[in-house]
């Protein structure tokens, strides 16, 4: 795989853009996923992927073309979305508690617009909670947590795509590990 | 947890698949005897679990489409290049169209002296070309940049091109006699028709002479 994304890189550096949507195709799942998991909701990460493409596309004549492409993609995406949760103002979540009310947050006040299976009601509001949980994490463990247990890369890469020391990966990794067994150890 | 610090770090080893044979060793022993640890442990495992049962969401099928309609314009240059290379037999096709024209404008342009099909009886004088009374002129009779004076008789097809017939009568059989076509060709245009319909002609000649020889060599056989 990495030959074709070799070759198609340089057709892309010849100006071809079409060569370009295969690449995309490659790694549009992988990169949303990422984004996904960082900023915690579906259509700022679909924004946020698709940048990440678009950057990446015009910087590409900076790109070493020995390197691994994936690499410096998801540094790109990384570095977009750390960007975004820094710039963001948190000031309306839907899992706020709404003050003057015990417990209650937001969600309780959307209606769901499809009664589903229960089973499926439960597998959905475990995968919110997680995600929840997640979100909850400050950025720097969030994102190495995210690489690593989300994205399946080794620590190596990690410390390639945040360009930083290994031991600065393995730290805030353990810290962030605890961060979630805290977190996740009564769900 | 007072017992833990150490063995906490044994098991972040442990997860980074980076701990040590001994340090293994020790911390299953420990764990089995401490049931705070295996608790510890425990609880990281899980969430960890959980963590990773969220992963593999999918992104919209337009996402791509979406991509590439945000990118800046490619170069023009490229597109057409691409498009050559889809369309080989048009390429060569308007290629060859652009070539043929090319050289046919350009020998419109160049040569603006006389210059005549090459049979004994034309007289030539001036820039006027004369067929003279009481003579027979076999073959077809072409006149590039001067006019054509038609006395006598013409076996034949007349060109003229770049001037005129001259005979107060042209097209008229009292014209002289010309027993083919007779054409004047004034314009660029009707210039590069020309050259067509002679190739065309050719083209078909060609290929019905190649059919009857090979009527012929099939009679033969």
């Amino acid at each position: 795989m990495d030959a074709i994304v070799k070759k198609r890189i340089k057709q892309v550096l010849k100006g071809d853009q079409n060569a370009y949507a295969e690449i995309v195709e490659i790694y549009k799942d992988k990169v949303f996923q990422l984004c996904f998991r960082m900023l915690g909701n579906r259509h700022e990460a679909e924004d946020m992927a698709q940048e990440a493409f678009i950057r990446a596309y015009v910087n590409i004549a900076s790109f070493n073309i020995d390197l691994k492409f994936s690499t410096w993609l998801y540094r790109i995406a990384t570095n977009l979305c750390i960007d975004r949760i820094r710039k963001k103002k948190p000031d309306f979540y839907l899992d706020a508690e709404v003050s003057g009310t015990d417990g209650l947050t937001m969600y309780s006040q959307v209606p769901s617009d499809s009664a589903l299976p229960e089973e499926e009601v439960e597998s959905i509001e475990l995968h919110e909670t997680i995600q929840r949980e997640i979100a909850k994490l400050p950025e720097k463990y969030r994102s190495v947590i995210v690489l690593k247990y989300i994205e399946e890369l080794s620590l190596n890469e990690i410390s390639k795509i945040l360009d930083m020391p290994l031991g600065t990966v393995k730290t805030r990794i353990h810290r962030g590990r605890e961060a979630l067994r805290h977190q996740l150890r009564n769900v | 947890m007072s017992c833990s610090e150490k063995y906490v770090a044994y098991m972040h080893e442990y997860l980074d698949e980076e701990i040590s044979t001994e340090h293994e060793k020790e911390l299953k022993e420990h764990l089995l005897k401490c049931p705070e640890c295996q608790k510890h442990f425990q609880e990281l495992e899980k969430s960890l679990a959980l963590v990773k049962s969220i992963a593999h969401v999918t992104t919209s099928d337009d996402f791509t489409l979406n991509v590439m309609n945000r990118l800046p314009k490619e170069k023009k240059k490229v597109g057409f290049q691409r498009w050559l290379r889809h369309h080989p037999l048009l390429t060569a096709a308007s290629l060859f169209l652009v070539l043929m024209v090319g050289s046919l404008f350009s020998s419109w342009n160049t040569g603006h002296n006389l210059s005549v099909s090459k049979q004994p009886n034309l007289i030539v004088k001036n820039d006027t070309v004369i067929v003279p009374e009481g003579e027979v002129v076999k073959g077809d009779v072409v006149v590039r940049n001067g006019s054509l004076r038609i006395d006598g008789q013409i076996d034949g097809n007349v060109t003229v091109i770049n001037g005129t017939v001259i005979n107060g009568e042209k097209y008229l059989a009292s014209a002289g006699d010309v027993t083919g076509e007779i054409e004047e060709i004034n314009v660029i245009f009707e210039w590069v028709w020309y050259h067509l319909k002679n190739m065309a002609k050719e083209a078909i000649n060609f290929f019905e002479e190649s059919e009857q020889s090979q009527g012929v060599t099939a009679f033969l056989w």
